[in-house]
């Protein structure tokens, strides 16, 4: 899926939001294979940063850049995203969900709905409507979206988030895979999602000041 | 989730016993109402004499003027089970009021395309804008009105609450379509068969009316009868739907 | 990337056809505008007829605006345009899958449902095909500009009253084109007249297709990075 020289590198990152300066001086490096877990108290930017990385967010100041991946391709279109929104629309199916994602994203040699459907084991809800999951269900469906679509570049804000125990571990082996098979992992978390070696970057409130 | 005792009355112990009557009930109300429209349409086509004024063209009012009173009646129909929706909580009576709608939706139609058949060759013009066929396409906008809220609120026990009040406010509307013909008496045909003084049409078209009124009206219940019995199954697997997804979990 | 913006135009027609989607709601709204207005103005079927195209039109870009606010906003609110933008598809053309899919669910079924309205306005029988020919020629100039006002509104609360505001001006030519050819064929004029207008009427269709998209994606742009 990816060259083993594949790497996010970010330079002198600035992030300023409503007027208010978040973080600026942010540098980071992370290679394929590797996590990089953003922890830090509310409001010190995490989701930001996810964000500008993203291509979400404008980048005020610095640069960030993912280099030996698919040269075609920015970063926004070679990563998976998964937020606080979860993107899903209610009278969708669960299935028709990720076949849509499956078709509008560029399957390539990911897996199929179904198997991403047996990974978040949801596949027993495959065709109910998205308006009858329950918050966990929800999200288990925003990141089984992840298996259906290769990404090198995962960026996830607080994807335990509702989770059970069963499925926190769910979670934790499917980042484990997505690693092994050469991709970089960036997370924003408050619980330890039990990443092997995985680099933390601490962001402060104080760092801006 | 879990559905409460009541809840679960609702959703499944009345309707039990109403899916097991009108099992039994549809097959000899499909035959009386295939009877009954046979025999009427066999008159109206073919045994009636032609209007004196109007020729062969009068026979569109076998099918206009029972439209027209199915409109009505399915209108009252709605209201009347919102009414004991709202008040009594019947299980059965918010399904009774949903199913009613496209029914009388269609009649409703039903009754205005047939009206400008009838008005081309009569007035010379497909439309016009009396006071009766107003109100008739004012009630057609109030089924669309009660169909379009069923649609756009996904809960059923929330969607039938305010789909009933909408049914009840819309129905000051059916005494004014029904009075209308008296008030205002324009182009159109004045009201022949609920006039004061008797009425004046021809006996040998009441029998073919008559009848055909009959068989709208049983074809109306029977429909009736069917949808609702769609929309309980339809309730039913929601909840089987929703139950699965709580086990899903597990 | 066809693939993806195949998949986009389903999606999006199919979820305006479910509940709550308000698919069937345009049409809905487009019947009820025109049909009070002779309750307005009075039954007079000669005052009717003079006013049946001008009407018409109105009725359409009012139901058409009706539907226009959500076209961004749903996918913004709840987390989908995230992903949608992250996708192979670059904004512009994310934005033409959205105005074809509203002019699907909106354009397409309001210029099917003129007719009826024509009967209920008293126009004449011939001048029906022209109708018809200048709706579907001018529709989809309503969803691609409209596209472009919806865009701006993403994230502002009562986004369609404002979206609507700053659209309807640039309705004009539509609509001046629009009932220029139904009017021209209502005199007997099909062969110069409306032709010349059902042309403008074309021609402003392709520039707002060409045009509406890049200002959509650059409105999308500016307001939500």
């Amino acid at each position: 899926m990816t060259t083993s020289d594949l790497r996010l590198a970010a330079r002198d990152l600035a992030c300023i939001r409503g007027g208010r300066l978040v973080f600026e001086g942010l540098s980071f490096e992370v290679g394929a294979g590797h996590a990089l877990v953003l922890t830090g108290p509310n409001g010190a930017g995490k989701s930001s940063l996810l964000r500008q990385i993203a291509g979400l967010l404008e980048v005020e100041q610095g640069e960030v850049a993912l280099t030996g991946g698919d040269p075609e391709c920015g970063i926004a279109e070679q990563s998976h995203y998964v937020g606080h929104l979860d993107g899903l629309k209610p009278m969708m199916s669960v299935i028709e969900t990720l076949r849509f994602w499956r078709a509008f994203l560029g399957a390539g040699d990911a897996a199929s709905p179904d198997a991403a459907l047996q990974a978040m084991a949801l596949a027993p809800l495959a065709d109910l409507p998205v308006a009858y999951l329950s918050a966990g269900q929800k999200r288990r469906l925003s990141l089984a979206r992840l298996a259906v679509a290769p990404r090198p570049l995962w960026l996830l804000d607080e994807p335990s988030v509702a989770l059970d125990a069963a499925s926190v571990a769910r979670l934790r082996d499917f980042m484990a895979a997505h690693l092994a098979g050469g991709g970089i992992i960036v997370a924003a978390t408050h619980l330890d999602l039990g990443l092997q070696g995985a680099a933390e970057l601490r962001l402060t409130r104080e760092m801006a000041s | 989730m879990s559905l409460t005792a009541a809840q679960k009355f609702h959703a499944y112990a009345n309707p039990a016993r109403f899916m097991a009557l009108s099992d039994r009930l549809l097959a000899p109300l499909w035959a009386l109402t295939l009877l009954t429209l046979g025999a009427g349409l066999w008159f109206a086509l073919f045994n009636s004499p032609p209007d004196y004024q109007q020729g062969e063209t009068v026979r569109i009012m076998y099918v206009h003027v029972p439209s027209a009173w199915l409109a009505m009646l399915g209108y009252s129909v709605m209201a009347l089970a919102s009414a004991v929706a709202l008040i009594f909580r019947h299980p059965l009576a918010d399904v009774a009021a949903k199913s009613a709608a496209p029914i009388g939706a269609a009649f409703t139609f039903l009754a205005l395309a047939t009206g400008s058949l009838w008005g081309k060759p009569m007035w010379g013009t497909w439309w016009e804008w009396d006071a009766r066929m107003t109100s008739v396409l004012v009630l057609f906008f109030l089924y669309l009105g009660y169909m379009a809220l069923w649609a756009t609120i996904e809960d059923p026990l929330r969607a039938a609450r305010a789909a009933a009040v909408l049914a009840l406010a819309g129905a000051i509307n059916i005494p004014v379509i029904r009075y209308s013909v008296v008030w205002w008496n324009t182009l159109h045909q004045p009201a022949s068969v609920f006039r004061m003084d008797g009425p004046t049409i021809a006996p040998a078209m009441l029998l073919p009316l008559g009848l055909m009124a009959a068989g709208f009206t049983l074809l109306f219940f029977t429909l009736h009868l069917v949808r609702m019995r769609a929309e309980i199954m339809r309730r039913r697997v929601r909840n089987l739907r929703l139950a699965r997804a709580d086990e899903g979990e597990a | 990337m066809r693939r993806a913006f195949l998949a986009l135009v389903a999606r999006d027609i199919r979820l305006a056809a479910g509940i709550g989607g308000g698919g069937g709601m345009a049409v809905f709204f487009f019947l009820t505008v025109v049909a009070i207005v002779p309750l307005g103005v009075g039954p007079d079927r000669p005052v009717l007829e003079l006013l049946a195209p001008g009407m018409l039109w109105v009725g359409l870009l009012l139901a058409s605006l009706l539907t226009l606010d959500r076209m961004f906003q749903a996918d913004v609110e709840d987390g989908s345009f995230d992903l949608l933008s992250m996708g192979p598809l670059p904004l512009e053309l994310v934005a033409v899958a959205k105005s074809l899919a509203h002019w699907v669910v909106t354009g397409l079924p309001l210029v099917i449902a003129a007719p009826v309205l024509g009967i209920l306005l008293n126009l004449p029988p011939e001048t029906m095909p022209w109708l018809m020919l200048a709706m579907l020629v001018g529709t989809p100039a309503l969803s691609f500009i409209g596209a472009v006002g919806a865009a701006l509104t993403v994230g502002v609360r009562r986004g369609g009253l404002l979206a609507s505001l700053l659209v309807l001006p640039f309705y004009v030519p539509v609509l001046i084109f629009g009932v220029g050819a139904v009017e021209a064929a209502a005199v007997g004029f099909e062969g110069q007249a409306a032709r010349q207008a059902l042309l403008f009427l074309g021609a402003i269709t392709l520039a707002a297709i060409a045009i509406g998209p890049l200002g959509a994606a650059a409105a999308l742009r500016a307001i939500l990075r």
